[in-house]
């Protein structure tokens, strides 16, 4: 391998690791956007939906990597299994903010972030008494498909994972940009007492940040499985550090901001797993994150925090 | 007031943030097409006022009723359907959002279709400079620009009431005019207007009524002309108009 293919080829684990950092901060972002909670639940949103897309996919019949399914199978079973994860990884948010953290809406202070650090918890004890705690293998029934590309490999997994990804940021710009809801988000998130007094219901919008944010944890989690075809009650930890720390680099509260901190996560992780050994991979992202917070602490983008009123 | 058929009530209202004691047995009444201008001194409780009209701020006793319904407890977005709108202290847009999608915020409550064409077109011949700035973020423009936009914002929601805090505060001269002047146009289009003014004399001659709160008692309150005439409101409002004017 010459160094441009090493460079190529980290540039495309790279890229796939970064749209699963990237859907997983933008729940980060949106939530804080919003309320300005850090929502450590969505950690373990992440991991569930892993072990919800498992779930799914063996529901198929498919186990580990036997059974390879082309055409409209494949894309049938990958639409069923995407919808599922992130319908019910949503339901999760909601449950989680409607249940959970409405009632603690007019407490000030750190109880609502101690509130979902408690529900990662419980998520994680969920997982592990009903799942278990080892390395489970996520069937993955792509066909073992690979371009060359000059020394560079690039699988069949991660055109999917990256038309996916892109499908889903596309849809979440529009979808917060042109649509009613989606302007309600924004407005809320600007000055949440002069969007209340425009007639905005903002409960509603805060329960359709945590859907939108915990589904695409969820699609985040089914990513996680198809590339690294494991699934594990422990991934919550690194991938949602990751996530938010990307969310912090882009500018938390900040949608473009997330989704671009996610991919230079992603490519920064794969560069210096390849250059500097693995190791040494979760040193320079936390050390970023110690800079961006000390150094330029609005992100990238400049940090989209709610209006002080 | 007798003669006016009544849209909002407040009877011995008393708010309260936490232990601090806001509003006390406060009563208001304005009538359909009136313009009432709410005087008072800095934390006498204007804007606690307009936010318990509003319902951002609820009543721990005594009652607010609009056009006949007890409106006390019920949330804020259902208010704003029954035709109550605001216009912020400091004006308060959404400074990352278009002129437009501000205006389109300001008509979340209705539906879309030829009747938001038509608002649209009335903000728009009300305010020709909005329809010149609809595509710039509202944080970009002028405060005055920012004004017609909040009260264009109002207009969207279809009000029966706009209840405005400080329109002219931090204004130049010259859009503190273009302001009540508009204040007044809306007025003569049919929608009420409950005002907070620092302002006071300009305030007086576009009102109708008034009433002067202090330290959340309502200690003076009659018709403009009265008011006008008042020693204690030449004293405190008129006179020390002058003096704020000229240190602002
Ligand atoms: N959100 C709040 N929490 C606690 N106290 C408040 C709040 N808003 C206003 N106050 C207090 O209530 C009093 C009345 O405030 P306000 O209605 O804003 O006065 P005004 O508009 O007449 O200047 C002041 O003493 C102010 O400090
Ligand atoms: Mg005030």
């Amino acid at each position: 391998m010459t160094a441009f293919d090493l460079f190529l080829q980290q540039a495309i684990n790279g890229l796939s690791l970064g749209a699963m950092y990237s859907l997983l901060a933008l729940g980060f972002t949106l939530v804080y956007g919003i309320m300005e909670l850090i929502n450590f639940s969505h950690f373990n949103v992440f991991m569930v939906g892993c072990m919800i897309a498992m779930v799914t996919l063996k529901l198929f019949g498919l186990n580990g990597q036997d059974t390879i399914l082309t055409g409209l199978p494949l894309i049938g079973v990958m639409l069923v299994g995407f919808f599922v994860t992130m319908t019910l990884c949503g339901g999760i948010g909601v449950f989680i903010e409607r249940l959970l953290l409405r009632p603690l809406r007019a407490v000030k202070g750190p109880a609502p972030m101690i509130t979902t650090i408690g529900v990662s918890y419980v998520l994680f004890n969920i997982i592990l008494l009903t799942i278990g705690g080892d390395s489970k293998n996520f069937p993955n029934p792509l066909p073992p498909i690979a371009f060359n590309i000059g020394g560079a490999v690039l699988r069949l997994r991660e055109i999917l994972i990256w038309i996916i990804a892109v499908l889903l940021m596309g849809g979440l710009t529009y979808f917060v940009q042109y649509t009613k809801l989606g302007k309600a988000i924004r407005a809320t998130a600007q000055d949440q007492e002069a969007a209340r007094m425009m007639g905005i219901e903002v409960d509603r919008v805060i329960m359709s940040a945590f859907f939108i944010g915990s589904a695409l944890a969820g699609a985040s989690g089914m990513i996680f499985g198809l590339y690294y075809n494991l699934a594990k009650v422990d991934i919550g930890f690194g991938a949602g550090l990751r996530a938010f720390t990307a969310a912090v680099l882009g500018g938390i509260g900040n949608v473009p901001g997330a989704m671009l901190g996610g991919v230079l996560i992603g490519l920064i992780e794969s560069s210096s797993g390849q250059f500097l050994g693995s190791a040494w991979s979760d040193v320079v992202i936390f050390s970023i994150l110690v800079l961006v917070l000390v150094l330029k602490p609005a992100g990238l983008l400049g940090r989209l925090a709610p209006n002080k009123s | 007031m007798a003669d006016k058929e009544l849209l909002l009530e407040f009877k011995d209202v008393n708010t309260y943030y936490g232990d601090l004691h806001v509003l006390k047995n406060v009563n208001y009444t304005i009538g359909k097409g009136e313009i009432v201008c709410l005087l008072g001194g800095n934390a006498s409780g204007k804007s606690t006022t307009m936010k318990t009209i509003m319902g951002v701020v609820r009543p721990q006793t005594g009652s607010v009723t609009f056009d006949g319904k007890v409106i006390g407890n019920m949330p804020t977005s259902e208010r704003v359907k029954l035709g109550i709108a605001p216009v912020l202290e400091a004006r308060r847009l959404f400074p990352r959002m278009t002129v437009f999608e501000n205006l389109e915020i300001g008509a979340y409550t209705q539906p879309r279709g030829p009747q938001f064409d038509q608002d649209l077109e009335r903000v728009y011949s009300l305010f020709p400079r909005v329809k010149e700035r609809r595509t710039q973020l509202a944080g970009t423009l002028s405060g005055g620009e920012q004004q017609m936009v909040a009260i264009g914002r109002a207009l969207m929601a279809r009000p029966r009431l706009i209840c405005m805090d400080e329109p002219s505060m931090g204004l130049s001269p010259r859009f503190v005019e273009t302001v009540f002047d508009t204040i007044q146009e809306i007025n003569r289009q049919g929608c009420s207007i409950f005002m907070v003014e620092q302002n006071a004399n300009m305030a007086l001659s576009i009102a109708h009524r008034a009433y002067v709160l202090q330290t959340g008692v309502v200690v003076l309150s009659g018709t403009a002309a009265e008011l006008r005439e008042n020693d204690m409101i030449k004293q405190a409002y008129l006179g020390e108009m002058q003096v704020e004017g000229a240190a602002a």
